[in-house]
């Protein structure tokens, strides 16, 4: 935690004891300029990825319009809950090795949309950001609805005295999800946030029946777009409908993920981001 | 730890159906008990008291509708259909369904059809339709919308941008005006049907559109939704929204539903429907279902090429199914507009 250390020597003791994110050594954005490329599903693949390692994680669902983590994670119906600190986030195991927030858990009913114009969602973000006690956490990761507007500029400005450690953008091979990625790349540069690398999801279905591969959203637009904007390909994802169909249960996912294709996969992106944490703590130290 | 409880001093509250509504139009530097700008009360209670806001409440200046909404609707007047595509999930096609709805009616060649994408982050139909790159001319009657066919115009940010790389990173004020820019400015001339290709969420370009086209029918909502429950998650509050706002709703449509191996023609459910799909929640919700469309790798690729799938593979289970459902759309435009003119 010396990362942490220094965060809150240099923010003075005062700040320190309002800093909520002052014990979380790395925070990661999912990003994508493009909707429905598995940004939620990804965030809680390499969540429980990083959890598999040893890691603590919290996750931090920004989507206010469609918030999909607490499905996943199974912890639709419940609460939050106040401490000194702020909010406390909701605990998705016993152990406490993972924790979630999530408008989701603000919402009489989940079928209760949440119809707010752009201050009105700038303004819970920031309490998302300052309010809620994260804890000790080694990783906390921020997924993040489509698109380049106020959410996103919302938590870029809120994270920046944090110094998050920079995005990850995910994406599907077609052209069509690459061309809004591309400006979500253009999103990172003019807001100075780094990016760690791309992602690209759904890439290529196994039928179950004769093992055929086919690209069903295409293929390699990901890997193109790393080389021609100059920024790391972490790797691809499989489209697994086993994997979806436990995700969609919640209940079994966090047991089924080690089991499936996508594991492999998404431990070696995890892999990545680990050394490319353990070269910016080295750079900043 | 304390469980949160009402008047327990913290932030923002559960948030339940009328507060939300209410919430919609409060401001970011309004007192907590702000009745809402468009309330009755504006400006007028105890609770308004040393808000920043309350000379303006108190005026009515923050009830007074817009003037664009007249100027909007005096445009709107030669435009026979609207049709919003809508959902609250990301990624579920409404793109594609929006420009092969408008492909699928312009086939008919004495309907006149516009294409207008309000996804102003992440604007996907020029690709689509194959007009990447094409810029937008001014002329005394307006902006010219860029023509796929001599019956099928379409207006996009995206022609705006000077480059693919080119990021819109606009908070929701400014993203409205060019929303009203694009519904006052362009110059549609006499059409038919008028589609709306919109992002995913239930926010500020789905308030301002719907308010935009307040005071002129909009003949209803196509919702797109995939078949998995994540989805329908978030199709349920678009629905949710659509009847606040009141917003007819034409039907739902599930796409990438089921897929075939092209190699050994078995069917996999790659978006598993676990609790139903579509047809289930439409039943639930007492909402037309207007039909399933499969997962044909060949729909991406006719996509990033910008071609219209229903010409380039028109014998196809997709194309049958995608030329059923704009069937039934046009069917329930000319009942909706009937009965428009018998109350009229």
């Amino acid at each position: 935690r010396a990362r942490s250390r220094r965060r809150a020597e240099q923010a003075g003791d005062m700040e320190m004891a309002e800093d909520n994110l002052a014990s979380v050594d790395h925070i990661l954005l999912v990003l994508s300029g493009k909707g429905g490329v598995g940004k939620s599903t990804i965030t809680t693949e390499l969540a429980l990825a990083l959890r598999n390692a040893g890691k603590k994680v919290g996750i931090l669902d920004i989507d206010l319009c469609g918030p999909s983590i607490p499905r996943m994670l199974n912890v639709v119906h419940s609460a939050v809950h106040q401490c000194d600190a702020g909010w406390v986030p909701v605990y998705v195991d016993s152990d406490k090795t993972m924790c979630l927030m999530s408008i989701g858990f603000l919402l009489e009913s989940p079928d209760d949309a949440v119809i707010w114009r752009g201050p009105k969602k700038t303004a819970l973000i920031k309490q998302f950001i300052s309010d809620v006690a994260w804890g000790e956490l080694d990783y906390l990761i921020v997924d993040t609805p489509p698109g380049t507007s106020d959410e996103h500029i919302s938590v870029v400005e809120a994270l920046r005295q944090h110094k998050p450690d920079g995005a990850l953008l995910v994406t599907t091979p077609q052209a069509v999800s690459i061309g809004d990625v591309r400006r979500e790349l253009t999103f990172c540069k003019k807001t100075g946030l780094p990016v760690i690398g791309i992602i690209e999801n759904m890439s290529g279905f196994v039928c179950p029946n004769c093992s055929e591969c086919t690209n069903v959203f295409s293929r390699g637009g990901g890997e193109a777009l790393a080389e021609q904007s100059g920024v790391p390909f972490l790797g691809c994802v499989p489209l697994d409908p086993q994997l979806t169909h436990s995700l969609e249960d919640g209940r079994d996912f966090i047991q089924a993920f080690p089991k499936s294709a996508a594991f492999d996969a998404i431990n070696k992106i995890m892999a990545k981001i680990l050394n490319n944490d353990n070269e910016f703590s080295a750079h900043n130290t | 730890e304390e469980p949160v409880t009402p008047g327990s001093r913290r932030p923002e509250a559960r948030y339940g159906k009328g507060r939300q509504q209410r919430m919609a139009d409060v401001p970011s530097n309004a007192p907590e008990h702000c009745p809402g700008t468009a309330s009755e009360d504006a400006g007028k209670v105890s609770a308004c008291q040393g808000c920043p806001n309350q000379a303006l409440c108190a005026s009515g200046a923050s009830k007074a509708p817009d003037p664009a909404i007249q100027e909007i609707k005096e445009k709107m007047m030669s435009v026979k259909h609207k049709i919003l595509v809508l959902s609250g999930k990301g990624g579920v096609g409404k793109s594609t369904v929006s420009a092969h709805l408008a492909h699928g009616i312009a086939s008919d060649d004495t309907k006149q059809v516009a294409l207008l994408d309000v996804d102003i982050c992440g604007p996907s139909i020029p690709k689509m339709m194959g007009v990447e790159g094409e810029q937008v001319h001014q002329s005394g009657s307006g902006w010219s919308p860029v023509y796929v066919e001599e019956n099928l115009g379409v207006m996009s940010v995206g022609f705006l941008l000077s480059s693919l790389d080119d990021a819109i990173i606009w908070r929701g004020p400014k993203k409205n005006g060019l929303i009203k820019q694009f519904l006052r400015d362009v110059d549609w001339g006499e059409v038919d049907y008028l589609i709306v290709d919109t992002p995913p969420g239930t926010s500020d370009e789905h308030l301002s559109i719907v308010q935009y086209l307040s005071a002129t029918p909009v003949d209803g909502a196509v919702i797109i939704t995939t078949p998995q429950e994540v989805s329908l998650q978030d199709v349920r509050k678009e629905i949710n929204f659509c009847q606040k706002v009141k917003l007819p709703i034409i039907g739902v449509i599930e796409n990438m539903s089921g897929f075939v191996c092209p190699k050994c023609q078995h069917e996999s459910q790659i978006f598993p429907p676990t609790t139903g799909g579509a047809m289930k929640m439409c039943k639930d919700l007492n909402i037309p279902f207007l039909g399933k469309v499969p997962l044909d790798p060949r729909i991406g690729k006719s996509c990033d090429e910008g071609k219209s799938f229903l010409s380039e593979i028109p014998d196809s289970s997709a194309s049958v199914a995608y030329k059923d459902i704009v069937k039934r759309i046009q069917e329930h435009c000319d009942t909706h507009s009937s009965e428009v003119e018998k109350n009229a």
